[in-house]
């Protein structure tokens, strides 16, 4: 972060050692992989991930392109903040989607966890082998879950995109091996050290464009299944005698919108959502759908190759 | 930190309040520390306890806490907060290190989890080398135990400046006073002899919660700080990097165009401000600094811990691994480092054979002697042994195939630790500190290359294949005008007539032959050795293969 000299003489704050350590992160994997590239999910995770970015090689625009495994069923405001980030960024923009997911209709409301392996997991891997990238760069952060809190930064898998946990390597210092056999890929959490709140904190600091569904305005919405779900377009299936109602919502994370729950918030602004997280008492991933399942849950998910 | 805002009204004034408050937050500091105990002495609790007082767990995880059941009399089961994967759990232990998060109005923590159980080397070695302070964790029925030992042992050897020793479980020992002054006292006996200085001991309950967030109301005895207001506010900060000769190693050359040459990397140690004059190292180049690049604007000074773009003001050879210093701090290059070695892999260390050495931004070809010694990680008592297994601890020479510029572990954390990777699996297979920097034993073979002859290791399987295949070598150095003589077993002939025929008798060869190549080669003249010779036997010098054809491309460096 820019400090004026007199006071580059202090010590760093947390928000300045976390973005050294991201940046140098992002440096080794750019001077020892062949075809990096970063995963763009366009939510809050990714928009710091990509400023960083930003950050480690300027002048020179981040060098590899961003890769968005669409599901098409992004809310819209997230393809618009996508194509405008992109354009900014200077960096190519690969969008995935997965073409047998496309031909059979694979949707959120028919299909259930069928749409998240098919259109996400599979379409993942398709996007990683098509392009033949060796390593890709992910938004994800120990805090996120428990099992994630031994991920590594550099996180390998096989040939067939498997993560093994038994042959993860020590990562000592801040010294990164990232040799590999010729099939193997690497994922790279260059958050990894960072919090939710850190990620806020970051985004208010640093004035980082988000989608603007992180912040409360009212909106059409129905009630299911205990989530309140946005009405984003018409294909959205309305069930018998259910009318969108309007409410002040907003969303603590972005995924499909069939499948991401909102909360009422009058949170309009980011201070008051750093402020309304500080006194959350639900944690993030509880808005998604897919880690309802168990606590054992998301390690099954890694190990099939879900990032 | 929650519970100062809970109160607030969303109103303008509020609003004011909570952008004072990230102002303040803003300017958090990090401590990274890790904790160590044996298994059962209360660490999963202590850190769960943490966690839970910090405020920063959220319903659902407190409903997880719930569910995960095994409910201790009445109490929480902290310890499930922190527990880890699935098989893992299956087995009832943590077998890897976890990083745990949770901050405070002050302070952001990171927490290096590591197991308790015996193989626990590799892991508290793994946590340790980024921590800036260890908690040692006691049970106050038991005492100073040669685990105690051992963590502090290792804590010490990867350089840790804060201590604090944990005594836990203070409510099962009726919060005796007695008790706890009777283990510091021990404990200050051992650190004394084992070298370590300060530290900072803390009589606590993980379970019933003294002495970790607030004061004990339980042992007023007791009048220091409890142990998160000591995690709050102790100064870990490595005076010394700031103060230190600036360094930084640079992780990649930023080429936008032609115009613009920058070497970003992250300060290692130190200061450098536009118009140092500066060395590029190990080539020991000299130029002032004309930039410090950012995307948020140039800077005129930037200190250790940063990660930046320099620009210099001359058109010199820099490029990856290079380290850029202040021109007193130049690191001599070395191409043999004295180091210690923790094994971390399954298969032991083979001596002289090739291993992939990562140190700062550089990664060179490395061969490891047998160890010197080997260290009791409990006795701290070194022996001798011919090789170093999973979590053994050792001394040991590093042959480099070309010079790095090294720097003490003592002297610098981030530049004088360096990682070996096995060259077929690529797994880490240990973690080094350079101990010491011999800048001369090295030129021997790699550093001036000029002045000494190279040593070339003919491969292959068949004599005949061998000798044709060195007769094109010597050939094609003499063509080059080089000095060159062909160690071949005809030449060797007396040498090693004493010898018989078995596998140890081969060896022997191979050892006799190398040693005449070394005299060779410092006098100038390259040696090339078409002998028996396993992979592994092949050093210093490099291999070729006759398989392979003989070009300058084909050639595979060994040492
Ligand atoms: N009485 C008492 N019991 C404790 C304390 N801390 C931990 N324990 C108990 O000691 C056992 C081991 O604790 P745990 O945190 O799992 O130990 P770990 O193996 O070091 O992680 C559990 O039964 C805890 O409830 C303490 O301060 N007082």
């Amino acid at each position: 972060m820019n400090a004026p000299a007199s006071f580059a003489r202090d010590r760093l704050t947390h928000l300045d050692e976390l973005e050294a350590e991201s940046i140098e992160i992002m440096r080794e994997v750019v001077a020892e992989t062949e075809r990096p590239v970063m995963l763009y999910s366009i939510g809050k995770d990714s928009a710091v991930m990509l400023h960083l970015a930003r950050k480690a090689f300027f002048p020179a625009p981040p060098p590899f392109p961003l890769l968005h495994v669409d599901t098409t069923w992004k809310f819209r405001d997230m393809y618009a903040l996508r194509d405008r980030v992109a354009a900014e960024s200077g960096m190519a923009l690969i969008v995935h989607r997965n073409p047998e997911a496309e031909r059979l209709g694979i949707n959120p409301f028919d299909h259930g966890a069928l749409h998240t392996d098919m259109w996400k997991t599979e379409g993942l891997k398709q996007a990683l082998d098509l392009h033949g990238f060796d390593a890709a760069f992910g938004g994800a952060r120990r805090d996120e879950e428990k099992s994630r809190a031994k991920e590594r930064i550099f996180s390998f898998r096989s040939a067939s995109h498997r993560w093994d946990p038994k042959n993860q390597r020590p990562e000592l210092w801040s010294l990164y091996n990232a040799r590999k056999g010729p099939k193997e890929t690497i994922r790279i959490f260059p958050l990894s050290n960072w919090t939710e709140l850190d990620i806020w904190q970051y985004i208010y600091a640093e004035d980082i464009s988000i989608v603007p569904l992180y912040l409360a305005a009212p909106r059409p919405t129905v009630e299911r299944d205990g989530l309140i779900l946005m009405v984003d377009d018409d294909r959205f299936p309305l069930r018998a005698g259910e009318v969108p109602v309007e409410r002040s919502i907003r969303f603590r994370t972005l995924g499909c919108y069939p499948l991401t729950g909102a909360i009422e918030s009058e949170a309009e602004t980011l201070a008051e959502i750093i402020q309304e997280m500080l006194v959350a008492t639900t944690s993030e991933r509880q808005g998604r759908a897919i880690d309802r399942d168990g606590a054992a849950s998301m390690e099954r998910k890694k190990q099939e190759g879900y990032f | 930190m929650a519970t100062a805002l809970r109160d607030l009204p969303p109103a303008d004034a509020a609003r004011l309040e909570i952008e004072a408050f990230l102002e303040a937050n803003q300017k958090k500091s990090l401590l990274r520390f890790i904790t160590c105990g044996s298994v059962d002495d209360g660490k999963s609790t202590l850190i769960g306890r943490l966690l839970y007082d910090s405020k920063l767990l959220f319903d659902d995880q407190l409903a997880t806490l719930r569910s995960d059941g095994r409910r201790l009399g009445g109490e929480l089961d902290l310890a499930s907060l922190v527990d880890g994967l699935a098989a893992e759990r299956e087995q009832g232990i943590t077998i890897d290190v976890a990083y745990r998060f949770f901050a405070t109005a002050r302070r952001k923590f990171i927490v290096a989890d590591t197991p308790g159980h015996e193989q626990y080397t590799r892991n508290m070695v793994t946590g340790a080398s980024t921590a800036d302070l260890a908690v040692i964790l006691i049970d106050a029925r038991q005492g100073v135990l040669t685990q105690t030992r051992r963590h502090s042992f290792l804590c010490r050897l990867l350089g840790i400046r804060g201590l604090v020793l944990a005594v836990n479980k203070m409510d099962l020992v009726g919060w005796d006073r007695a008790r706890f002054d009777a283990i510091v006292a021990d404990y200050e006996a051992f650190a004394r002899e084992a070298g370590i200085g300060d530290f900072t001991a803390i009589p606590l309950s993980g379970l019933k919660g003294d002495n970790v967030t607030g004061r004990s109301a339980a042992m007023p005895w007791y009048e220091g700080p409890s142990l998160l207001e000591h995690l709050e506010t102790v100064d870990v900060a490595p005076r010394r990097a700031a103060e230190a000769p600036f360094r930084m190693a640079v992780q990649w050359v930023n080429r936008p165009d032609q115009d613009f040459r920058g070497y970003a990397g992250r300060i290692a140690s130190g200061r450098v401000r536009v118009g140092d004059a500066v060395a590029i190292l190990p080539a020991g180049t000299r130029s002032t600094v004309a930039r410090i690049v950012t995307f948020d604007g140039d800077l005129a000074e930037a200190g250790a811990g940063r990660s930046v773009t320099l620009t210099l003001a001359d058109h010199v050879d820099c490029s990856r691994g290079d380290l850029i210093a202040s021109p007193d701090a130049a690191a001599e290059p070395a191409s043999r480092l004295d180091a210690t070695l923790v094994w971390m892999a399954e298969e032991a260390l083979i001596p002289h054979r090739a291993y992939w050495l990562k140190i700062g931004a550089s990664t060179v070809s490395a061969s490891l002697s047998a160890p010197g010694a080997v260290i009791d990680v409990n006795s701290m008592a070194e022996g001798a042994a011919p090789t170093l297994r999973l979590n053994d601890i050792g001394r040991v020479a590093v042959d480099l195939d070309r010079p790095v510029p090294a720097v003490a572990y003592a002297d610098d954390r981030r530049l004088g630790g360096f990682i070996l990777i096995d060259k077929v699996t690529h797994e880490t297979v240990a973690a080094g500190l350079v101990e010491r920097v011999s800048a001369g034993a090295g030129r021997r073979v790699g550093a001036a290359r000029s002045e000494a002859g190279e040593i070339l290791w003919i491969g292959g399987d068949g004599t005949a294949d061998r000798a044709a295949c060195a007769a094109r070598v010597a050939g094609r150095l003499k063509a080059a005008g080089r000095h060159v003589f062909l160690l071949d077993a005809e030449v060797l002939g007396g040498l090693v007539g004493d010898l018989g025929a078995d596998e140890a008798a081969r060896a022997e060869i191979v050892r006799r032959a190398r040693e005449v190549a070394l005299l060779m080669s410092r006098a100038g003249v390259d040696a090339i050795l078409a002998v028996e010779a396993l992979a592994q036997e092949a050093w210093p010098g490099r291999v070729i293969d006759p398989a392979q054809g003989d070009g300058e491309e084909a050639d595979q460096w060994v040492i």
